[in-house]
């Protein structure tokens, strides 16, 4: 009906000056944005479909080719936007929810923004990475309260709790074989694997080709247990069982059957073309002492050998919520902010459910410690991670390590377009389609994932070093390190740091 | 203005130590001497000494040095300490009138020990009791501040030069087998007599030169176990690590080095497995412990005393020996200045602790 | 030596490599005024459909056939690199017809032919397919 008459929100520009007419936008575009026409000999795009994910402008091998934002425009108004119009027309035509993808790109505040990092001046030197020994590693797993000596009087090393050893405080966070493809996953292992640090499988089992990254896998439990069997779990260096993630609290997932490939099916273990649906919470865990449960289930099928990790998202009450989890068994906390990323989301949950994970991560970090249980698991925090900077200051609010999930799919060539929902990822991430699956080349993702790490990892060494730090332990929870900036007492006192100036 | 305890302040300093393994005892006269060449690494606002074996008298009571700000606070105080411990004396500490030294608080010591009945109901064991004993009046009662609280050793300090300090609490008087030295330049305090150094907490003592890095990440673990850093300084946090470690994790000095100034991993790595593994596992488990940033100390206790460098040996210090004796001090002109004759000087690598104690059978 | 390899698994059938030879081998400058409203003739070319393609040039075979069939002398072997002289092409075609590969082709004027020199002929410096290509499936290596 013309009352849903969307405006297109991007239009696609083509220099007719540079334009080749070579066709390479055409063949590119899984949303068949471009087609050439033949009697004029020129190029042509429906800008309707375009998503924005700038495959053709990379590719264009002119620079004929950009993408702006449509200047056409219902009447401007602050409180009705273009958006919310949208939707709501949207909505009155096919009666359904809203769906999206990756992390909230709201008008929120960004927490990382508003604080800033320490250096040495004069009473203290400032350490050069170039020329002194610089320590990023870093142990996540519970460590024991009491020391025990053998006979002869030497401390036992052997009575430590399973741990992870990350060679840099960095892990790329679950995202599972079926929301984005084979390549991407390959990439991830084999960076992972490189770097001396953990990718992990989301809830979508182990493809039986990775079962020799193991050792730098994280295994992901989840309320729908997909690919879940003995040998999975003793594959992985350790074990997630997520009860939420940042994008969407309190829901489930949904992964479309057409999603469901062969491979995926195998590796899922459910049926070829099915829906696959995770229910909202486990449905053998209604309460902390099940979620104890749970994790000593875990820990008895794999011999205490494996670290467990417990994932939630970050929500109102999550330093009560993570100090119960601290007390279940588990050897590592992650929490995930509000502006974590996913394969598909209600849009209305992306947008508007959850708490950012600065505030989240200094709460629970004090908490943590007011409760002298810090040492009983270790932290990690995910859900907008953008650079080495905000990787500091999380591990000086206290964070042990971070899990990145954007950022890792940027390196892969995400132009987060947000539109993973629709399985037409141009960049062969989000996708199941062989053809779109083919354009991500292991070869060069895992370089990329490897450069990006490695250049953070650079930074946060000559960070500390500016700090008069050496090891990056000596950073964490290390707060008199940062100052806020433009925030108020209440925000301040939530985060426990002093403003700059102070 | 804010004043110690309310702000964080960095410092950078002198220090001496002079140890007598035979057990020989010797008046304070020599460390003042020591500590007098290096007046430049210090700038008046605050200077101190720790002494071990000067209370031979009372050698098995604890000997509480106190400030008090006020009569209220002197009371209040009192109040806690007589109601928990059976007191021998209570007295207030000699000291000079000299022009350098001024605004003095109250300084009072008292010898006891803490009621039997008391100590049994808590189910503590003595020097944890005593501990916070200490932790309470230092954090509860305002204008009380308890800075000295081991047996047969106390500490001496005062906002000034240590020379000064050093005459103005007569240290002439008093006889030990150890004694440390400070002289402290903070950089942003008008100086208060409760942040000068040594710091201590039962009969550790620590004198401190440098400014850690490490000091937040620190004091946010150690504060899980009961202790609170109310001076906000390297000193307070460094002296209950040691106290966590050595007294409560049970770990050797030697240990407790290992965990405050690790190797580093490169160096780990080139160790034989079983060296590997017990670095591994400290450095694991006390991540948090790890002290980074420059820093000297001297930590003295009963029957020892103990130098250790931070592991990339960011500040100097210097040991010497002659015969029995053992010096330590920022500067070796501080050493040369008391005994010009040394059989060995050296200067010990970073993260290498130097542990001296009492020749067998020297009791303290 | 040095050769172009091609993995028909990352190719993507997008066909930059032939815009990126014909450009290279173009002299011009820029590639709009090289290819613009032009039928470009690479020497290199996809090959395939959707779901597998492969981007095939010259393979500079050791033994290659086409040097042994020209007429002319106008084909040589410099540094394993199959070189033509156009100046001496007569324009006979042998050699494009006894190319297995279909690797040789007439020239855009149809009086001599062309073929992949490994862009030693051009300012490209490297092979251009090898540069511009997307997804790593083109290489220049060793095996």
């Amino acid at each position: 009906m013309a009352i849903d008459y969307n405006i297109s929100e991007y239009d696609v520009v083509r220099d007719p000056q540079r334009c080749i007419a070579c066709r390479v936008c055409e063949r590119q575009c899984a949303n068949e944005v471009h087609w050439f026409d033949a009697e004029t000999g020129k190029m042509r795009s429906d800008e309707s479909k375009c998503v924005d994910c700038h495959r053709c402008v990379s590719l264009c091998p002119t620079h004929a080719l950009k993408i702006v934002k449509n200047p056409d425009t219902f009447r401007l108004n602050g409180q009705w936007d273009n958006a919310a119009i949208g939707e709501v027309f949207r909505q009155a035509e096919t009666g359904g929810m809203l769906l999206s993808s990756m992390g909230n790109p709201k008008n929120y505040p960004i927490y990382w923004d508003k604080m800033l990092i320490n250096a040495s001046q004069v009473t203290n030197p400032s350490i050069d990475p170039l020329r002194e020994p610089m320590e990023t590693r870093t142990f996540l797993g519970k460590k024991p309260d009491r020391l025990e000596r053998g006979a002869d009087g030497a401390l036992r090393t052997d009575n430590l709790p399973p741990q992870l050893e990350l060679e840099v405080p960095i892990m790329f966070s679950a995202m599972s074989y079926g929301s984005i493809s084979y390549n991407a996953h390959e990439s991830l292992a084999r960076a992972a694997t490189e770097l001396g640090t953990y990718y992990n499988t989301g809830e979508g089992g182990l493809h039986e080709d990775f079962y020799s990254y193991g050792p730098h896998t994280i295994v992901q439990v989840a309320s729908g247990r997909f690919g879940v069997h003995q040998k999975f779990l003793e594959a992985g260096a350790a074990i997630e069982i997520k009860i939420g993630q940042g994008a969407k609290p309190g829901i489930g997932g949904h992964l479309p059957g057409a999603k469901i490939s062969a491979d995926v099916s195998r590796t899922r273990m459910i049926p070829q073309g099915s829906d696959a649906i995770s229910p909202a919470p486990h449905h053998d865990i209604y309460s902390i002492e099940d979620l104890r449960q749970l994790v000593y289930s875990l820990k008895e099928a794999t011999n205490y050998k494996k670290p467990i990790i417990v994932k939630i998202a970050a929500v109102h009450n999550v330093a009560a919520i993570a100090s119960g989890i601290a007390r279940s068994g588990a050897d590592i906390i992650a929490i995930d902010g509000f502006r974590g990323g996913t394969g598909a989301a209600p849009t209305r949950i992306r947008d508007n459910v959850g708490i950012p994970i600065e505030l989240a991560l200094a709460s629970v970090d004090e908490r943590l410690r007011q409760e002298k249980i810090r040492s009983n698991v270790s932290l990690v925090v995910g859900g907008s991670i953008r650079n080495s900077a905000d990787v500091v200051k999380a591990i000086a609010l206290g964070a042990d390590a971070v899990y990145i999930g954007t950022a890792a799919l940027l390196a892969l060539g995400c132009h987060l377009c947000r539109t993973c929902q629709n399985g037409k990822c141009n960049w062969g991430i989000a996708t199941q389609r062989p053809d779109l699956v083919k354009r991500l080349n292991p070869d060069i993702g895992y370089k990329r994932l490897v450069n990006l790490v490695s250049a953070w990892q650079h930074e946060i060494m000559e960070m500390m070093g500016g700090m008069g730090i050496n090891s990056i332990e000596a950073l964490r929870g290390n707060r008199l390190m940062l100052r806020g900036i433009g925030l108020n007492e209440k925000e301040l006192e939530i985060l426990g740091i002093k403003h700059a100036g102070e | 203005m804010q004043y110690e305890g309310q702000t964080r302040i960095p410092s950078g300093c002198a220090i001496s130590g002079i140890f007598s393994r035979s057990g020989e005892k010797f008046n304070g006269e020599d460390i003042i001497r020591s500590i007098t060449p290096m007046h430049d690494r210090s700038n008046g606002l605050g200077g101190g000494f720790a002494a071990y074996g000067i209370y031979p008298k009372q050698k098995d009571l604890y000997a509480f040095h106190v400030f008090y700000d006020s009569v209220r606070a002197k009371e209040e105080c009192e109040h806690i300490i007589s109601s928990s411990f059976d007191l021998n004396v209570a007295e207030k500490i000699p000291t000079r009138r000299i022009p350098e030294i001024t605004d003095e608080p109250s300084i009072w010591r008292y010898f006891g020990l803490p009621y039997r009945k008391q100590l049994d109901d808590t189910g503590l064991d003595e020097r944890e009791f005593v501990s916070r004993f200490v932790m309470k009046v230092n954090t509860e009662v305002r204008g009380a501040y308890v800075f000295s609280s081991g047996k047969n050793m106390g500490v001496f300090k005062a906002v000034g030069f240590p020379e000064d300090v050093g005459r103005f609490y007569r240290l002439e008087d008093y006889e030990g087998y150890c004694w440390t030295a400070h002289g402290r330049y903070p950089t942003n305090t008008p100086g208060w007599w409760g942040g000068a150094h040594p710091f201590a907490l039962l009969d550790y003592s620590v004198v401190h030169n440098g400014e850690i890095s490490s000091y937040d990440a620190n004091r946010r673990f150690i504060e899980m176990f009961g202790y609170s850093c109310t001076l906000l300084t390297d000193t307070e946090a460094i002296t209950y690590i040691i106290d966590y470690l050595n007294r409560r994790q049970g770990l050797s000095l030697n240990e407790v080095a290992d965990v405050v100034a690790a190797p580093f991993w490169s160096q780990i790595e080139a160790m034989p497995e079983e060296k590997r593994r017990y670095y591994t596992y400290l450095r694991n488990i006390y991540s948090s412990l790890l002290i980074t940033g420059p820093f000297s100390i001297l930590v003295g206790y009963t029957g020892g005393m103990m130098a250790l460098n931070d592991r990339c040996k960011l500040r100097s210090m210097v040991v010497g020996e002659h015969g029995d004796t053992v010096y330590v001090a920022s500067e070796e002109c501080a050493i040369r200045t008391i005994q010009p004759n040394l059989d060995r000087l050296w200067s010990p690598r970073g993260g290498e602790p130097v542990i001296v104690t009492l020749n067998k059978g020297v009791t303290p | 030596m040095k050769r172009v390899y091609v993995n028909e698994k990352w190719c993507l059938g997008c066909h930059l490599c032939e815009y990126n030879c014909a450009f290279a081998n173009s002299g011009k400058n820029d590639m709009v005024d090289a290819l613009k409203d032009v039928t470009i003739h690479p020497r290199i070319q996809v090959e395939g459909d959707n779901d597998v393609s492969f981007a095939v040039s010259c393979r500079h075979c050791e033994d290659p056939i086409c040097v042994k069939s020209c007429i002319a002398g106008a084909l040589s072997i410099k540094d394993g690199v199959i070189h033509c002289d156009q100046e001496k092409c007569v324009g006979c075609f042998t050699c494009v017809l006894v190319c297995p590969y279909g690797a040789v082709m007439p020239a855009p004027d149809g009086h001599v032919i062309q073929k992949c020199e490994l862009c030693t002929n051009n300012s490209s410096g490297e092979p251009a397919c090898v540069k511009g290509c997307p997804n790593g499936a083109i290489v220049f290596e060793e095996r």
